[in-house]
């Protein structure tokens, strides 16, 4: 008999296990299967920065976090309602994000006495008082597992046991009314090679589906509405994959190849990987043989006339640096992607942060200005790869795009752009003489303030760049007092130029009646949005404006800021764009600030603005 | 217009003073390069130079030419990215000592084992001369300079073992002042396909003044040792010396009409060969060969990635941005 079915607006799913338990890849079929139901949906994966920690221990343990709603959604969600915990090691881990009687369900055969030991409990939570304050479902999943999977033939005790993370995927399915075909799909495809594992883990899918509907520790099941969005087709995608395919992009809306020079390192690693497997669109990848070399190349690339693009995080950009300031003086396109991530020096490679910000400003030997773009959403690191590698194309300039490990790793459904509708950001290469029969490699465009790019090759343009500072015009080698001051000033002129050239800074104030401006830039934005809905849903009035263009900001960007008594800056770092706003503009702005290596709650920036509201 | 064709040593100057030092033997390879470049054929504008940092990089604002001066170190992994994207191009790379063993060891060494298509030139002069006078990583232990008022404590790079223990396909030495040597080194070195790492003994007049006058002032070639493929390795003013290789593989001096006299076969696939025979030195062996170390085929790093490139692009079919972007799962919302 089918059991009842509740309906929920919206669901925060969070599996957890060992690094070993194939949790990334539960929570990305989860996906698969809610995204074909058009919920909306935000992920976040979670995982350690070792491959494969002790088994059983704290640091190995992985999670991944889906929200899902029948409304447009802003974030993977603040807490889960709902923690699947496959060991001793993950429940202790995330219980603490789970709120009162929130859904809990535990893989009962892991917690033996040696996991239980490895997580630090000195008695099974299973069976004292310590998960009183939640509804705790206790599913014996390895042995069910095991169970079910008796009979196949060629497969291992062992490989049974690792099927369990589907047979957690078919449990979960069935109680939020997921699909389960693509899933069977897609190990059938993933197995191919090995058709009894294929069989096994269907096997285990199908047996915690049908777990679900025979057994009597779920009394009902639940049911959320598709969302109503944008009509078109979507996709899933991380910020990893977005900003990737904005360079692929952006490579035949400038009908330049594309270079990308790159040294592993996360999480900016899988932009390099997924660009590799581009080839048939004319993509060359260089895995060079540090980040200075992968800089370098693609200035090199760029010289030769290539779209070069370089892409790290924090502790690879601060190596780049000199190369940057080699691109500002022969003022050549550059873009160079930094996935920032937590803490100085090594810091926490897997965490989010938003602490190189005044670094990809200032950090290099003297007057070196360079552009800054920040993509706000995973999809919209496509959008803004096109953007920084516009400005790199049209102004001569590096470019820097600032994404984050929140951004990179997090997940939504992207609706697909038509091609058509992208923009042209095709350039053109000098061939001809600018001056007479001369050519000037700095004389400038009137309004751009860019030089010509002459790529060589071409004849008759033959011509010599270089880090010294050059003669304004000329680009010869020279040290006149007054041509560097006039050269220092155009290099600055030139980039605070592009302010005309880009979208003034829109605000988000439905009523019309704020007295409290959020300001926000990059990768907050889903945290910050959700935060002001929830203030406004609970009766203030509050207006948010979010930055995608840090360098140079949008030309309204003071005037708006003036328009508000007060401004409240949350950002992942102790207030770097707090400092610019208030140096630039003298406003006596406010910041809230949270380096904790994890995204900003909603939550706790609601109770922010709040307070700020009510002062 | 193309520039190619009949084409003067006058053709590769610039309008730019040339501000080395008098006597520098930077000027030597200016002018062998200048008179050299047009019998290679190549038009003008497909010649790119790309230097670090140091006196030597100053070179590509003294050739008509394109031309990048760029970091301190870094001109082979700028030159990498130039050359991968555009093997129509004769990407050469003008370096000293301290620009390619010191701060750029790490870029030259890689490029070297990739066997990038350009020409590395290694202008040696054993001393940092534009930061006036510290010793660098081929100056020899003991070297007295403002940085090291009781002598250095660093055992020197012999950049031709480095190179060649660095998987490089092409490797040799030249001198300044020797035009004709230089010029056939030069030849061969554009010639071949993929990396070529040519060291050039260069005197350094004011800081390091005759660190090479052995050979430099030889004029009866009593210490240079001539590289001649496919010929005996002799030398001495009357020919009389000869080198031969020992059963542990190490060379040694002996007469030329001894017995095993060497025949040098720059395209030995091994590398040991070329590698015993940079080890032979003024110092340890009273002799300095001078000419093509090594020179064999490896298939080539541009020349691969065009390959993967057109290998994908014959499977897949020219990329499709749209299908792209629609690729992997979709779904409709109505």
């Amino acid at each position: 008999m089918a059991k009842p079915v509740e309906q929920l607006s919206q669901v925060i799913v969070r599996f957890a296990g060992d690094s070993g338990d194939g949790m990334q890849l539960t929570g990305s079929q989860f996906t698969s299967e809610t995204a074909l139901l058009g919920n909306d949906i935000s992920t976040l994966p979670d995982f350690p920065a070792e491959i494969r920690a002790p088994a059983g221990s704290l640091p190995g343990v992985s999670g991944f976090q889906v929200h899902f709603a029948d409304f447009d959604i802003l974030t993977p969600g603040d807490a889960p309602n709902v923690l699947v915990a496959m060991n001793p090691a993950a429940l202790k881990t995330n219980i603490k994000d789970l709120p009162k009687g929130g859904t809990l369900i535990v893989n009962s055969d892991a917690f033996n006495e040696r996991n239980l030991q490895k997580a630090g409990y000195a008695t099974n939570p299973l069976e004292d008082e310590s998960l009183g304050e939640f509804q705790v479902h206790s599913v014996p999943l390895t042995s069910l597992t095991v169970g079910a999977l008796k009979g196949i033939e060629g497969v291992t005790p062992r490989e049974a046991e690792r099927s369990k993370n589907m047979f957690a995927l078919g449990l979960m399915s069935w109680l939020y009314g997921r699909p389960i075909e693509p899933t069977i799909e897609f190990l059938e495809e993933k197995f191919a090679k090995r058709p009894e594992i294929a069989a096994a883990n269907v096997k285990a899918l199908q047996a915690g589906y049908a777990f679900g509907e025979t057994t009597e520790s779920f009394a009902v099941t639940y049911e959320i509405k598709p969302a109503k969005l944008t009509p078109g087709t979507y996709r899933n995608i991380t910020g990893n994959q977005a900003l990737s395919l904005g360079l692929v992009a952006a490579s035949r809306l400038s009908k330049l190849p594309l270079f990308l020079g790159a040294y592993p390192i996360t999480p900016a690693s899988a932009i390099l990987e997924e660009l590799a497997g581009y080839k048939n669109f004319g993509v060359r990848t260089f895995q060079a043989e540090d980040e200075i070399a992968a800089a370098g190349a693609a200035v090199g690339a760029a010289f030769g006339g290539s779209l070069g693009v370089t892409t790290s995080a924090g502790p690879g950009v601060v190596l780049k640096a000199e190369t940057i300031g080699l691109a500002i003086m022969l003022e050549l396109p550059l873009v160079i992607c930094d996935i920032q991530r937590a803490g100085p020096s090594t810091g926490m490679p897997t965490k989010p942060e938003q602490g190189d910000l005044l670094m990809v400003l200032f950090g290099r030997n003297s007057e070196s200005p360079v552009p800054v773009v920040a993509p706000r959403s995973p999809s919209d690191c496509f959008d803004a790869a096109i953007e920084a590698c516009r400005i790199a194309l049209k102004y001569r300039t590096p470019v820097y795009l600032l994404s984050d490990a929140y951004l990179a790793n997090g997940s939504e459904p992207w609706l697909l752009p038509d091609v058509e509708s992208l923009p042209d950001i095709s350039t053109t290469f000098a061939t001809e003489p600018n001056d007479g029969d001369e050519f000037l490699p700095y004389l400038r465009d009137e309004q751009t303030l860019a030089r010509p790019w002459a790529v060589p090759g071409t004849p008759g343009l033959e011509h010599r760049i270089g880090g010294l500072e050059k003669a304004d015009r000329t680009g010869n080698i020279s040290y006149d007092p007054d041509n560097h001051d006039l050269m220092t000033r155009l290099r600055a002129q030139k980039v605070a130029g592009i302010a005309s050239d880009i979208p003034e800074l829109e605000v988000d104030d439905p009523d019309g009646d704020a007295r409290v401006l959020v300001l926000g830039w990059g990768g907050t934005y889903g945290p910050i949005a959700a935060a002001c809905r929830r203030v406004r849903t609970g009766g203030r009035a509050v207006a948010h404006a979010h930055l995608r263009h840090l360098n140079p900001f949008p030309r309204n960007t003071g005037e708006v800021l003036r328009r508000y008594d007060k401004v409240l800056v949350p950002e992942m770092n102790l207030g770097q764009l707090l400092k610019l706003v208030r140096a630039e503009f003298l406003v006596d702005a406010v910041g809230y600030n949270r380096v904790s290596g994890i995204p900003l709650r909603s939550a706790e920036v609601a109770d922010a603005i709040e307070a700020m509201v009510d002062q | 217009m193309s520039t190619n064709g009949h084409l003067t040593a006058k053709d590769y100057r610039t309008d730019q003073e040339v501000r080395w030092c008098p006597g520098c033997g930077d000027y030597a390879i200016l002018a062998a390069m200048q008179s050299f470049m047009p019998e290679l054929g190549i038009a003008r504008e497909n010649t790119v130079f790309v230097s670090g940092i140091g006196c030597a990089a100053r070179f590509p604002y003294y050739m008509n030419t394109y031309g990048m001066h760029s970091i301190h170190g870094r001109a082979p992994a700028i030159a990498t990215g130039l050359a991968t994207t555009r093997p129509d191009l004769s990407v050469w790379v003008a370096t000293g000592d301290g620009d390619a063993l010191s701060i750029g060891g790490n870029h030259l060494i890689h490029a070297l084992r990739r066997n990038v298509n350009f020409k590395i030139l290694l202008f040696n002069n054993r001393i940092y001369g534009l930061t006036k006078g510290q010793y660098s990583p081929t100056s020899e232990l003991g070297k007295v300079t403002k940085s090291t008022p009781m002598g250095s404590l660093d055992w020197p790079f012999n950049p031709l073992s480095l190179a060649i223990g660095a998987e490089a396909t092409f490797v040799a030495r030249a001198i300044d002042t020797d035009k004709a040597g230089m010029t056939a080194v030069l030849r061969d070195a554009a010639e071949h396909r993929g990396s070529a790492f040519v060291e050039i003994f260069q005197n350094c007049p004011i800081f390091n003044d005759d660190a090479f006058a052995f050979v430099r002032d030889d004029k009866e070639g009593v210490n240079r040792v001539p590289l001649r493929d496919g010929e005996p390795i002799t030398w001495g003013a009357g020919g009389e010396k000869a080198l031969r290789q020992r059963s542990d593989g190490s060379i040694e001096i002996c007469r030329a009409d001894d017995e095993g006299v060497l025949v040098h076969d720059a395209h030995h696939e091994g590398a040991a060969l070329a590698f015993a025979l940079s080890r032979v030195t003024q110092e340890s062996h009273g002799g300095t060969p001078v000419g093509v170390f090594r020179d064999v085929e490896r298939p080539v790093y541009d020349d691969l990635m065009a390959g993967q490139l057109a290998a994908a692009t014959e499977k897949f079919g020219e990329g499709d941005l749209g299908a792209l972007l629609h690729s992997g799962e979709t779904w409709e919302i109505g």
